[in-house]
């Protein structure tokens, strides 16, 4: 559903991050070596304009880190960001700055990313005026009214002088929206943006989403939701202890899985419909800690399909079906 | 002959600074079998949780609970703590919304269980030490993790150890509270796993309380759907979402995510009433789309249909399969 084939909007090529492991004084002083979590391996996937990209995956898995190092929030270890066409992997704070406005985070928790002591009006006008943007005061209440608006807040006047305490999660997560488009960014990144709220509400945030996405925008959503990241995504891409394991258009994804960990985790996701009940491929134990990464293919241990090869060779991903697979199995 | 556990006209008030009042529960009835699996499902604020700890007498004294629970007929609200005391945790046990979390971070996950034994002179000593490694196994978590703290747990573990903690006294009612919310897929699968096996190979009755309806419908034969305070819609999951007869319900399935689903989720417009205020006609008449001019004014009453269900929708007296 991406209206051009031009180049995206932002290209991620092996992104590698990693956060030392804390190791106490006694560690330090026997000099034992130092430890890393690997939290993100080798990732690259594109966002273009128009297109809504999901990230899927346990907890842990390395979306959040991902979603952060695309925003430059922290520092890769090693790989490519590309914004726009432009390398912004290791711009410095000053050159950053203008690229800021460009790229807004959507947080998981309505309730902690709003300051409860401003008003709607000065929530959605702050990043305006930490930007020196949006002209004049008469012009700034302009785009912040255009924002409300947008988000469905309707009419803008009903909520403009309001309070967070005064507001619904939802309209909550719709003002904390407000303020990032506000700006007129090309890539919104969603961190879960509607784990907390209320499945009637999370409907109209996931289309409002949709909505801005249509007039352009481009959005990376991480979720844990297989069945959201199936209605909104046009792309998915499945993620495993810090590697992409599976990408491809949404569709083809979720009816035509080839990995096996994307096959069991389409296995058990409990469906609307009680007829649908699905013959579930539980896997045993949770994802290892992104300490100790196992050898080969960092899924065998817990993988259905493993073969004695699987503990030696780390796939890479390759084409399978009509999408990409890391398996050497497919 | 009686239920196992069977809820009558349960109502729990709130009181509200300035002598308002909240009213939590407005009615609540529901009946369950030996192992069966029934799901109490609704928006956050519907009162779930409040019904659970109302019948539990879990509430604080800011409530006033009202209504009866009967266990194999015998009701046990009615004598206050004195009659509920020998029955909690006994008969009826709960692992809480949140239990994962609120395991004692200073003790082992074992101690903690062994306590819980020993509290309710089940058994003592090494007794209840075999008896905690009976139940950590029957969880699913291997004896010899018993030793360790909470902090030394997933949490898929420590969910596993609070049903562990609540299974302590054998009882035949489990009443788990959004025990898969906050966890992964597949560890929430696994816990689903876990919950049916305990009603299968044990015939616990399960009370199921969650906001997510295809996790009911996964794992329940009936469920109960809570709006503003009351039971609007009760029935086999499958006529629920086949053939719904409230309007709250098609709507609540409508606007949840179906992994091959056809169509867009949509929401449902508008906000829950307040609690605080006496309600006018149908709790949900401003949301509804099939609202009418009865609708605004007389407030409907939850009715039997056919096929062992019911629902508190005035459309249902109109014609049948208008909802
Ligand atoms: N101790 C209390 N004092 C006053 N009001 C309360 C108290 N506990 C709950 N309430 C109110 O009672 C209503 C029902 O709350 P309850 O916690 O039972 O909802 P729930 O369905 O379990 O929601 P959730 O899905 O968020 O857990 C809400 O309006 C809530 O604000
Ligand atoms: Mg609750």
């Amino acid at each position: 559903m991406s209206q051009n084939g031009s180049r995206p909007l932002i290209a991620v090529e092996d992104l590698v991050v990693r956060y030392p492991v804390a190791r106490g004084l006694g560690g330090a002083l026997a000099r034992r070596p130092k430890r890393f979590v690997h939290a993100v391996e080798g990732v690259s996937f594109t966002v273009k304009r128009g297109e809504l990209v999901a990230l899927v995956g346990e907890s842990g898995c390395g979306k959040t880190t991902t979603a952060q190092a695309v925003l430059r929030l922290v520092e890769p270890v090693s790989g490519r960001i590309e914004f726009d066409g432009g390398d912004i992997t290791t711009l410095q704070t000053r050159a950053l700055r203008p690229l800021r406005r460009r790229m807004q985070l959507i947080y998981q928790d309505p309730y902690e990313s709003l300051d409860p002591r401003l008003s709607v009006r000065a929530a959605v006008e702050e990043p305006l005026l930490i930007h020196g943007l949006g002209g004049s005061k008469a012009e700034r209440r302009e785009h912040v009214r255009e924002a409300l608006a947008r988000v469905e807040l309707n009419p803008p006047e009903l909520f403009l002088e309001r309070y967070p305490h005064e507001l619904s999660g939802g309209q909550r997560q719709r003002v904390a929206i407000a303020a990032s488009i506000v700006l007129g960014p090309d890539l919104l990144v969603a961190d879960e943006p509607v784990s907390m709220l209320d499945v009637s509400v999370r409907a109209g945030i996931l289309n409002l989403l949709d909505r801005l996405r249509e007039a352009g925008l481009g959005i990376l959503m991480i979720t844990h939701d297989l069945s959201t990241a199936a209605r909104f995504a046009d792309r998915i891409a499945v993620m495993y202890l810090g590697r992409i394991v599976e990408e491809g258009p949404a569709q083809s994804v979720i009816r035509d899985p080839q990995h096996p960990y994307t096959k069991a985790l389409l296995s058990v996701v409990p469906r609307r419909d009680p007829r649908e009940r699905s013959k579930r491929e539980i896997l045993s134990g949770e994802a290892p800690d992104a300490v100790r990464i196992p050898s080969g293919c960092r899924f065998h241990p817990r993988c259905p399909m493993a073969i004695p090869d699987c503990k030696q060779i780390d796939p890479a991903l390759e084409p399978a079906g009509d999408h990409q697979a890391a398996c050497i199995r497919v | 002959m009686s239920s196992l556990l069977e809820v009558e006209g349960l109502n729990v008030w709130f009181d509200l600074e300035g002598e308002r009042e909240l009213h939590a529960v407005q009615g609540v009835g529901f009946a369950l079998e030996p192992g069966e699996r029934l799901g109490l499902v609704g928006e956050s604020g519907c009162g779930k949780t409040t019904t659970v700890l109302g019948l539990l007498g879990l509430l604080p004294p800011s409530a006033s609970v009202a209504g009866s629970v009967l266990l194999n007929g015998v009701d046990i609200l009615a004598g206050g703590e004195e009659s509920i005391r020998p029955h909690r945790w006994v008969d009826l046990a709960i692992v809480f919304q949140g239990a994962m979390n609120a395991l004692n971070p200073v003790k082992t996950v074992g101690s903690q269980i062994v306590e819980v034994l020993e509290l309710h002179e089940r058994a003592r000593g090494r007794e209840a030490r075999t008896r905690t490694s009976e139940l950590l196994e029957s969880v699913g978590i291997p004896a010899d993790r018993a030793e360790r703290f909470p902090h030394e747990f997933s949490g898929g573990m420590r969910q596993r150890a609070a049903i562990a903690m609540a299974l302590a006294c054998n009882p035949s009612v489990l009443i788990a509270d959004e025990p898969t919310t906050a966890l992964d897929v597949m560890v929430q699968a696994q816990i689903l796993e876990l919950l049916d096996s305990l009603c299968r190979d044990f015939g616990l009755a399960l009370l199921l309380v969650t906001h997510d309806l295809p996790v009911v419908a996964e794992l329940c034969d009936r469920a109960a759907v809570m709006y503003a305070g009351e039971i609007v819609e009760h029935g086999p999951v499958d006529a629920l979402y086949h053939e719904p007869r409230h309007p709250y319900t098609r709507l609540l399935f409508a606007a949840t995510p179906d992994l091959y689903g056809e169509g867009v989720p949509a929401s449902i417009p508008g906000a829950p009433p307040r609690l605080d205020r006496p309600l006018v006609g149908c709790p949900f008449h401003t949301r509804c789309d099939r609202a009418f001019g009865r609708c605004t004014h007389e407030r409907p009453l939850l009715r039997e249909l056919e096929g062992s269900r019911s629902a508190a929708c005035h459309l249902n007296d109109v014609v049948a399969e208008v909802v």
